[in-house]
């Protein structure tokens, strides 16, 4: 999807109210399908067998053949009969004679400690506060998930217009705030431009991570915050130890997002400067390595393979949390 | 579904006890006027760069360049026409159009097919099957490049297809991709829905002797009108703001869709920030109003999964 929005699968109600609707289901999976004609057999395979080979097409055969082609040295010209093995070289070059590869990890990581530790909490905290149902609350919604309906690479262009050295109203503001002397050139300046994309980043984070926590509390039953205050508990103490363990579905899937979000960070970098000049991602050094001048397939596939490696680490975790209620 | 839409009312439960304690109910209060400055500055601060985007579109350049932005003058809608037709939006959205429309309808076919088989019957594969769909959704875009990129330039079309007679730079590229990478979270929403359909739908169809075709096209699809539209929704958002592949499978400038022809008209614009943010809000528009008019939807898509339907 365009690396922005993230498909938030959420199994509210697993923890909430678990066991409700199995039974049924249950009932279901047991009742193997009988009496089913050799026509409806043959439309029933049809009807999974083009979507299957559709996405293994599509999406998992490119995937093992990233894999592979990062162990060989091929340039993309020539036949692949010119394909040489080479073992680790691409990922022993990778980490050690290919300067931009550091920074754009610690960039990547950046990111996910950003999105982990300012933009989610943000997103909790405007969630629970939304949540009380104060007056308005459908306005503070709406502003805090505007955003999220924009692209990343359009959110770039958008904040290009508070970040611009010259016309942009920050440098406007700061300057007349005597906060800085001379106009800062936010995207451009290597160091301070990682913060302004960031900056721009949480800005769409935010409404999203509002919106799904919003949608688990309206899931936890209202029981047990009336338990909980019978018993004593503040606010606080309520939220942190019944409300919150008790959305751990939510809370582990935000999380694998979050962690695949800064991963695939790539839209609003290239729309600043191609990912180079203190914006290096490595998504968009994967990019570079294609689309560029220079098309090193093996060397680019290492690193893309990187991160299709760092990612099904957390797609697992992913799929064991939503398909877990799956199971029989 | 919608229970985003409305505010909900605080939990009778906590606005009782705090009366019979005065104490608290001061403490209350306090804590009440602070959530609302709170809330009411932090939606004004996120507005604000949408806000500034919509103010300086319609601004005359040469009139901001010497009085600043934070003055009275120079208004005009100059901008948007010269945006437009520098920037051949008419091309460039019907692009989008060209691509989104066939890309949500194929994904929410495929899709609902999967779904269909997934919830109706009981495969030893299921599980499998549905982690194959819904975990190609979520791999990084960027670590599929290379061998789809070598594939897309190396797969001959007619040229009635594509003018760059191959898979590159063609729409059918996106199409294909687009729908191959949603598909996963259609799937897991749709055969989600299906299972909390009643079985004895079927078990009647079945009396009456209905193929599986049938039940699956006359009797699931209308009753699943309510996540279909949802996944319309996002979806059309989701394959509209889509930017990387059209970035990277695109050569010819006037075949991109709206949202990565963006960086191409970074170029020609550089020196007009008002320019910029009157195609940055041409460009938004289309999700603005799909969001404010379909909002239900929108939510209710988002959190679908969620309640299971």
């Amino acid at each position: 999807m365009a690396g922005s929005s993230q498909p938030p699968l959420v199994p509210t109600d697993t923890a909430v109210q678990a066991g409700v609707g199995g039974d049924h289901r249950g009932v279901a999976r047991r009742r193997r399908v009988r009496r089913v004609t050799r026509r409806d057999q043959i439309v029933l395979v049809l009807m999974v067998i083009v979507p299957i080979v559709m996405t293994l097409g599509l999406v998992w055969l490119p995937a093992v053949a990233t894999v592979l082609l990062s162990f060989t040295n091929w340039n993309g010209i020539g036949s692949l009969s010119q394909i040489h093995w080479i073992g680790f070289k691409n990922y022993h070059d990778v980490a050690t004679i290919y300067p931009p590869f550091w920074p754009a990890v610690r960039h990547n990581l950046l990111w996910l400690a950003v999105l982990f530790l300012v933009a989610t909490p943000l997103g909790i905290f405007l969630a629970v506060l939304i949540d009380k149902g104060l007056r308005g609350s459908r306005f503070y919604q709406t502003s805090l998930f505007l955003p999220v309906v924009l692209s990343l690479a359009l959110v770039g262009f958008i904040w290009q217009l508070q970040y611009s050295q010259d016309y942009g109203f920050l440098n406007f503001a700061l300057q007349k705030l005597h906060l800085i002397q001379e106009p800062i050139d936010w995207y451009g300046e290597p160091g301070i431009n990682i913060w302004a994309v960031l900056i721009a980043t949480c800005w769409r984070h935010v409404g999203y991570i509002m919106l799904l926590y919003l949608a688990g509390l309206k899931g936890v039953d209202p029981s047990l915050r009336e338990a909980a205050e019978v018993d004593g508990a503040n606010e606080v103490q309520t939220f942190f130890r019944i409300v919150f363990p008790v959305m751990r579905p939510i809370n582990v899937i935000v999380f694998v997002i979050t962690v695949i979000e800064s991963l695939r960070a790539f839209d609003i970098v290239w729309v600043v400067n191609k990912g180079r000049n203190g914006l290096e991602l490595i998504s968009a050094l994967v990019t570079q390595n294609v689309i560029g001048e220079a098309s090193r397939v093996g060397f680019g596939s290492a690193l893309a393979t990187i991160m299709l490696v760092v990612s099904l680490v957390f797609i697992v975790i992913y799929l064991a949390t939503v398909l877990r209620e799956e199971e029989p | 579904m919608s229970t985003l839409d409305t505010p909900s009312t605080p939990a009778a439960g906590s606005v009782a006890p705090a009366a019979a304690r005065p104490v608290r109910n001061n403490r209350d209060r306090v804590w009440r006027v602070a959530a609302y400055v709170l809330l009411v500055l932090v939606s004004l601060i996120w507005l604000f760069p949408l806000f500034w985007a919509v103010l300086s579109s319609l601004r005359d350049y040469t009139y901001t360049s010497v009085h600043g932005y934070i003055s009275l003058g120079g208004w005009t809608l100059r901008n948007y026409v010269n945006a437009w037709q520098q920037a051949d939006f008419t091309t460039h959205f019907l692009n989008s159009v060209y691509i989104t429309i066939p890309a949500v309808i194929l994904t929410l076919f495929f899709a609902s097919m999967v779904g269909f088989v997934i919830a109706r019957f009981s495969w030893r594969f299921n599980l499998i099957l549905l982690g194959l769909f819904t975990a190609a959704n979520l791999l990084p875009q960027q670590s599929l490049l290379i061998p789809l990129y070598r594939l897309s330039i190396n797969v001959p079309l007619p040229d009635w297809m594509s003018d760059s007679d191959l898979l590159y730079d063609s729409y059918w590229v996106l199409i294909l991709i687009n729908t191959a990478f949603q598909t996963g979270f259609c799937t897991f929403v749709l055969s989600n829905y299906m299972k909390t359909l009643p079985k004895e739908l079927y078990e009647a169809a079945q009396v009456d002797g209905a193929s599986i075709w049938k039940q699956y096209w006359k009797i699931t699809l209308p009753l699943c009108r309510p996540p279909l539209a949802a996944l319309a929704t996002l979806e059309v958002n989701w394959i509209y703001n889509e930017f990387f592949w059209a970035t990277v499978l695109m050569r010819s400038g006037d075949k991109f869709p709206v949202t990565s022809s963006l960086n191409n008209l970074r170029g020609q614009f550089f020196t007009d920030n008002n320019l910029v943010s009157a195609g940055s809000v041409l460009v938004a528009l289309p999700v603005i109003i799909i969001f404010f008019a379909l909002q239900r939807h929108f939510v209710a898509g988002l959190t679908l999964g969620a309640n299971k339907g």
